[in-house]
């Protein structure tokens, strides 16, 4: 029979045109509408559009419960693996979105990049408190408010940190930019309160991380997975750390009040919680990760999925290792390692895995808007 | 894996829904349960893999349910679609049991959400399955295995020893051997024959090569041809099944739910020479659905093609394979491999017999022909708005209606018209006995869940009752 399917919308790469078939299937099929808001979203649409694909790839949470729940699955004919295509469009989306363009190469070989950024950081770190100082500073025990400014002066440290995530934060928000014209989304729907209240709540419960009620599927089938936890833990543990920052900065500013904090200080507290959440969480999801079923994985984006989880945990460990032992001489190097840790965090936030954080939230503002509009409760 | 020194109190042919729930219930009253499962694990538990709901009787509206559907009502419906041909006592008892099904399968892990999108029709009736029938199959599967049950798969059953009306084993074809397994009870879960071209032909002769097979490739119909070759009384026509138009373009196998199109009513359907043979708009989709399978299987080479225009293409829901499209009908023919002239005949005779009418497709609107035979009686709307599109279609067998005779206990019923000692059937290789004919959607699971769940409490019973030495678990 001479019939063929007669025109494939074009796509601009392979892995978008493999997420337009497989929409296309499960739109034919609707069996995993109940499971995560990815379903919905989707049947809303009758074609996808490069944005509308890149739309739905964030917001995938990676539960693995529609290819468990798939009867077309490899190894059926129809191939249809949807877990796996959406993680790899939205990996790819990542670096289409990068500000400035020219450092999309960073998510090339994500995990090298950032390891190597991380490394020449520190070392920058080492080498200046050295050079600015006699080396011998650095194997001093400092004690006593602005025990840590005796390594390096407040306000560099605040010009220095500040300046790096001002910079974050501006090739994010170019980013985030890119990533809304791409999906075609208007700007109002960032306005509406509606919308952002609700994103803010399925973000912050992971609603969409749960296999649809029962529990993610990580290894196999059965839905034993404990990610959403672990990234609580994650999550929160973050959040928290970037509280104590938060409130260290305005003692020191409003308060007039110099590092290091007594421990039962508010700094010290919201970041020894957080930084044991930092821990826990990120060594959990690396322990999942190992888990994963490969059939599920991107496979090819590894190392920059292990170098997010191996920064948090490096930033946690150096800044609970400073607190315990910030009366000892071990403080200068652990300050050091910290600090350049941090820095190279924040300075490649806009250029690895932090960005599905927020990716993923935005495509979550698009969803409340959709789903209110459509009636949906 | 399978050995032949244990003699198990259930041996479970088949691994779908009906096999399942036989297996856990069978496994909950104390009994030790063998399920052999002929398909490898992906493809486990047949067409149980590719459907979405089920029906079950209840007297008030549920989380995931719109209103009350009462058990009367349900038998209304199952006299409705069989034309009268069910056994009202089965039927009657099946319904019943149906109302406590809904909490059990729960029970089992099983998740239900509201009804799916586009199948609004179904949302006081019918309980889907969070994430569809693979998902329904995982919970139980986990289930049976926690509770103990013995799961094989690459198991097919390809013998058994039957004397008169007592089973004493099965020999198993697994991992290159086959192997007697022998069991005190029995229970038939394989489903019907569907997949047996050769078994499709002896009813329908050749043209049955022409036929797509929605579900599994597994459900050949081995135990239950060995069954009745056994001495068990057969029900149910054996030259039917449940057939309807699906994409061509379809596998020959397992294509599921997906290859379905569901706008017949939306265009004309017209067979290879470009002829119309059926009213299109005879009643609504839902009602009219099962009988185009059958329609088409009639036509030459058992192919037809829908064809519609750009008016109707977003009236109905989005198909796998998109339709063929041409800017005229004589490029569409072309495509489709059928004579242009003919096709633009066929057309313009169609649109000339078209009267005016208020277009409703929610409803039996007044649009329809005058005029030409076949008549199209609703939802005729004149083909002439380019691009034209077209659908491809072949019959696509969904089940078989032949089974074995059972009573209320889930036991075989032998020829001779006793119950068979230790037999006991459940699922599609049985609905022959309440679904002598056609077909109400989520019946199919209805039927293998309360005589599965029957079989399996019935079997371990039995087991208890003639051998107290057998202890619970
Ligand atoms: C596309 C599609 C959609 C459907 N949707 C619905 C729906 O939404 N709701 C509904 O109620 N019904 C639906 N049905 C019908 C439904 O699938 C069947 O009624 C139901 O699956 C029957 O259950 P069962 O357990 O008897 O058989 P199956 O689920 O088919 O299981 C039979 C099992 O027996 C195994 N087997 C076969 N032969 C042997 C052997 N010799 N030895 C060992 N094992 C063997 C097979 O591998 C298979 O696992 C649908 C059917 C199809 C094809
Ligand atoms: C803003 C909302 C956020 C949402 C909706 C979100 C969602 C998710 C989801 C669904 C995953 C699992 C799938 C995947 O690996 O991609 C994930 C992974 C992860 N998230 Fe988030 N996240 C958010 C913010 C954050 C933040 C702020 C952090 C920490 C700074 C964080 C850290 C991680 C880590 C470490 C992983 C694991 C990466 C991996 O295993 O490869 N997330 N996130
Ligand atoms: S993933 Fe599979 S079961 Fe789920 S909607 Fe898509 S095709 Fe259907
Ligand atoms: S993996 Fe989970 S979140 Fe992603 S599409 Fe599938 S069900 Fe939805």
């Amino acid at each position: 029979m001479n019939i063929h399917a007669p025109f494939e919308p074009a796509h601009a790469t392979a892995s978008l045109a493999e997420a337009d078939r497989l929409m296309t299937v499960c739109n034919s099929c609707r069996y995993c509408e109940g499971l995560c808001a990815v379903f919905p979203a989707m049947e809303m649409r009758r074609a996808f559009s490069d944005g509308d694909l890149n739309y739905l790839a964030n917001l995938c949470h990676s539960c693995g419960a529609c290819f468990h729940d798939c009867q077309f699955s490899p190894p059926h004919e129809f191939d249809v693996n949807v877990p796996k295509t959406l993680a790899i469009v939205r990996n790819d989306s990542y670096r289409a979105y990068v500000w400035p363009r020219a450092f999309s190469g960073l998510f090339h070989r994500n995990g090298l990049a950032i390891s190597l950024i991380a490394a020449v950081s520190v070392a920058v770190f080492v080498a200046g408190f050295a050079a600015w100082h006699d080396p011998s500073v650095l194997f001093d025990a400092h004690t006593g408010p602005g025990a840590f400014y005796k390594l390096m002066p407040h306000d560099v440290m605040a010009l220095l940190f500040g300046a790096a995530f001002a910079y974050a934060i501006v090739a994010l928000a170019m980013g985030v930019r890119n990533f809304w014209k791409d999906i075609g989304e208007p700007l109002a729907t960032l306005g509406e309160p509606a919308s952002l209240w609700q994103a803010i709540k399925d973000a912050c419960s992971l609603r969409h991380l749960d296999g649809g009620g029962v529990g993610c599927m990580n290894e196999d089938e059965a839905p034993t997975d404990r990610r959403r936890l672990y990234h609580h833990m994650t999550f929160y543990g973050f959040m928290l750390c970037f509280a104590a920052t938060s409130t260290a900065t305005l003692y020191h500013y409003v308060l007039g009040m110099e590092a290091p904090y007594p421990v039962y200080d508010l700094p010290v507290v919201l970041g020894t919680i957080g930084g044991i959440g930092l821990l826990v969480g990120p060594a959990g999801l690396l322990h999942a990760k190992w888990r994963r079923d490969p059939v599920l994985k991107d496979g090819s984006r590894t190392g920059m999925d292990v170098a997010f989880l191996a920064m948090l945990f490096l930033t946690s460990l150096t800044g609970l290792l400073l607190l315990v032992l910030r009366a000892t001489p071990a403080m200068g190097l652990l300050l050091a390692l910290h600090l350049g840790v941090v820095f190279s965090l924040f300075v490649t936030m806009p250029y690895g895995k932090f960005v599905h954080g927020i990716y993923r939230f935005l495509a979550l503002v698009r969803y409340a808007r959709e789903k209110r509009q459509i009636g949906g409760a | 894996m399978i050995g032949a020194s244990t003699e198990y109190d259930v041996l479970v042919a088949g691994g779908g829904n009906a096999a399942l729930c036989a297996a856990i219930s069978a496994r909950r009253a104390g009994a030790s349960v063998l399920v052999v499962e002929a398909a490898p694990r992906f493809y486990r538990g047949g067409n149980t893999r590719h459907t979405r709901n089920m029906r079950c009787a209840h007297d008030a509206a549920t989380e995931t349910l719109s209103g009350p559907y009462f058990e009367d009502e349900f038998f209304d419906d199952l006299l409705r679609v069989t034309g009268g041909n069910t056994d009202e006592d089965l039927a009657r008892m099946m319904i019943a049991e149906s109302k406590r099904m809904l909490t059990w399968i729960a029970e089992q892990g099983v998740r239900f959400q509201p009804s799916l999108g586009g199948t609004l029709s179904l949302g006081r009736t019918n309980s889907f399955f969070l994430g569809g029938g693979r998902a329904m199959l995982n919970a139980l599967y986990r289930t049976a295995e926690s509770l103990g049950v013995e799961v094989v798969y690459d198991a097919e059953v390809v013998g058994l020893d039957i004397e008169g009306p007592q089973f004493r084993s099965a020999r198993v074809r697994h991992a290159g051997r086959e192997t007697a397994v022998r069991a005190r009870t029995f229970v038939a879960a394989s489903g019907g024959f569907e997949a047996n071209i050769e078994w499709l032909k002896e009813g329908w002769g050749e043209i049955a090569d022409n036929f797509l097979i929605r579900g599994t490739p597994y459900n050949r119909g081995t135990v239950l041809k060995m069954l009745i070759n056994s001495g068990v009384r057969h029900i149910g026509d054996p030259t039917q099944c449940h057939a309807v138009a699906i994409d061509a373009r379809a596998p020959k196998f397992d294509g599921g739910i997906i290859t379905r199109l569901d706008c017949v009513v939306f265009g004309i359907v017209v067979n290879k020479h470009a002829e119309r043979f059926y009213d299109e708009g005879e009643d609504v989709w839902p009602k009219r659905y099962a009988i185009w399978g059958r329609l088409v299987a009639a036509q030459p080479d058992q192919i037809a093609y829908i064809v519609f225009d750009a008016s109707s293409l977003e009236l109905f829901m989005p198909s796998l394979f998109p339709p063929v499209q041409a800017s005229t009908l004589g490029e569409l023919a072309g495509k489709l491999g059928i004579e242009a002239t003919a096709l633009e005949r066929t057309v313009a005779a169609f649109n000339d017999a078209v009267r005016p009418g208020h277009f409703d497709h929610t409803s039996l609107d007044d649009c329809r022909t005058e005029g030409i035979e076949p008549q199209k009686s609703h939802w005729a709307r004149r083909i002439e708005q380019a691009p034209f599109y077209a659908y491809p279609v072949r019959p696509g067998i969904t089940f078989t209606y032949l089974g074995v005779k059972v009573d209320r206990r889930a036991r075989m019923v032998m020829e001779d018209g006793r119950p068979a000692d230790n037999m006991f059937a459940a699922g599609e290789i049985m609905a022959g006995n309440v679904l002598g004919q056609g077909y109400a959607a989520g019946i199919g699971m209805t039927i293998g869940s309360v005589f599965g769940r029957i079989a399996g409490r019935e079997a371990a019973a039995l087991v208890s009752s003639t051998c107290p030495s057998s202890e619970a678990a």
